[in-house]
């Protein structure tokens, strides 16, 4: 890949007159050595498995194997219905179809993990979402899903993608900087406009810690993933707003790596601490952990 | 960089709820079954580290089970697996080991057998859905399954890897990544060949005519 860097992917796209989304595809087709167009109807096919993923979580309730989640998605969907909400149009959308998702993945449904499973309802609730408003056409939605994969790229590469490594601010915090530079690609934004969504998502998510109940996918995690998405649509459009991050979006990365070396291991995916540890989430782990070891 | 491609970021399409314990563990499941070349009568899967504290909520029993039934990570029938071992006559034992061992956190060991033979595998998950088998037969090796990947089981004679190089080189298949492992001087070894190029049966079947190779599998990707 010719970039290490999010400052990289904008100087190409800019280089070129072409979108983060074009340049990542090309880069994709460079390094892998397939065509353009296996690179990309493999990319189309992950946008088929995230509709299928929203369309099951919001119309059937799907229930994860320890009991601990499910059902939401429709719960708020029907909420969204009554017309009454607060927050109604992209954002409620894009909450919801993230915990669709993310329900959906804790019931052992198919889902794509982006950047991983944990944190794999944020992205498609987002350009989901996003582009059912904007009218999107399929090509570009595929395109989207390519920003979001460069920025997560260079995430992963640069920082890190994992809860155990990173905490939480590596999985849901990558997974909302994807989806905010995605979406602001979506909508027309620049590419210097997806680097401040992407900067100014991850900067509202650092320091946020992995505490999983019972070490599971499910709390608090669901819920974060579709809190993750409000934050993806809204730095989105602060960012086409034309308001900028002052830190980089690369330092920005940077130091969410540091924070995640700084973070005790307590507090990155071992259940050790945090909500993992309250009252309620210990007689859960109890409940779910050791009745087969009786 | 320890990423290489948009699809480690945007992908694996999997069946839920962790990339490490769900289709992590399906994937070293597959990759046992893949190696034993046929359906077992018998799997006895033993559970380390994080995989024993937390398989049931992950569902990593079910997609161990799932891989050795040669489902992929990707099948929503892994969550249907119990029964479906039960209706292929497939008999299951788990054993969970909870306490703190000498093996990475997310390992599994996978024993298959049926009444021809038995083979043991040990596999980690890395996160990702990405894995790497450190054990097979009791021989220390490291496989990733990303490439096309010959396991050439052979005594330990010389000119035994030469000659499965030649067979290669005559099909024009590259190896990318190559590893012997042995129980020790002039016992039984283990190639461990990643290629480039996908193999073909003929080549398979070239490479089992070899002297010294008793056996061989092939694990495609």
């Amino acid at each position: 890949m010719k970039y290490r860097t999010v400052a990289e992917l904008v100087a190409l796209a800019r280089q070129h007159g072409k979108t983060i989304g074009e340049v990542v595809l090309e880069q994709e087709v460079q390094a892998g050595g397939r065509t353009r167009e296996e690179v990309f109807s493999n990319m189309e096919k992950s946008l088929l498995v995230m509709e299928q993923a929203v369309e099951k979580g919001m119309n059937e309730v799907v229930l994860s194997r320890s009991g601990l989640t499910g059902g939401d998605a429709r719960r708020l969907r029907e909420y969204a219905q009554r017309g009454r909400s607060l927050c109604q149009g992209v954002v409620l959308d894009a909450v919801n179809y993230a915990l669709a998702t993310s329900e959906v993945n804790a019931s052992m449904g198919l889902i794509v993990a982006t950047p991983t499973a944990g944190s794999s309802g944020v992205l498609p609730g987002s350009i989901l979402a996003a582009g059912r408003h904007l009218g999107s056409g399929r090509e570009q939605m595929v395109y989207a899903l390519f920003n979001a994969g460069g920025i997560g790229f260079v995430i992963a590469n640069n920082a890190t993608i994992s809860g155990a490594a990173g905490g939480c601010q590596a999985e849901i915090g990558a997974a909302a900087a994807m989806a905010a530079s995605a979406v602001a690609e979506l909508a027309g934004g620049s590419a210097e406009q997806c680097a401040h969504a992407a900067a100014i998502a991850l900067k509202n998510l650092l320091g946020l810690v992995c505490d999983p109940v019972a070490g599971l996918v499910e709390v608090p995690c669901v819920k974060r993933n579709s809190m993750g998405a409000a934050v993806s649509i809204v730095a989105a459009d602060m960012a086409l707003a034309g308001i900028t991050s002052v830190i980089p979006c690369d330092e920005v990365i940077e130091a969410m790596y540091k924070i995640g070396t700084m973070l005790p291991s307590c507090l990155r995916e071992t259940s050790l601490a945090g909500l993992a540890t309250t009252p309620t989430g210990q007689e859960l782990n109890q409940r779910i952990n050791k009745k087969d070891q009786e | 960089m320890r990423y290489n491609s948009i699809f480690d970021i945007i992908g694996p399409i999997m069946v839920g709820p962790s990339s490490s314990h769900t289709a992590g563990a399906a994937r070293i499941g597959k990759t046992a079954r893949d190696i034993f070349g046929r359906q077992p009568t018998k799997a006895e899967i033993t559970l380390y580290g994080s995989f024993a504290q937390t398989y049931r909520g992950h569902g990593t029993d079910l997609a161990l089970v799932g891989g050795i039934l040669d489902l992929h990570a990707d099948d929503e029938n892994i969550v249907n697996s119990f029964q479906l071992a039960r209706e292929r006559g497939v008999e299951i034992v788990f054993k969970i080991i909870p306490e703190e061992s000498d093996y990475h956190p997310n390992t599994a060991k996978v024993r298959l057998s049926d009444h021809t033979g038995s083979l043991e595998v040990v596999g980690i998950s890395l996160g990702g859905g990405k894995i790497t088998i450190t054990e097979i037969e009791g021989f220390r090796i490291s496989l990733s399954g990303d490439s096309p990947t010959l396991l050439v089981f052979h005594h330990d004679r010389y000119g035994a890897v030469a000659r499965v190089a030649q067979v290669l080189a005559c099909n024009e298949i590259n190896i990318g990544h190559m590893e012997v492992a042995r129980k020790s001087k002039g016992d039984q070894a283990l190639m461990v060949i990643e290629t480039d190029q996908d193999l073909t049966d003929e080549i398979i079947k070239d490479v089992k005519q070899i002297d010294h190779v008793y056996s061989v599998a092939l694990l495609t990707t």
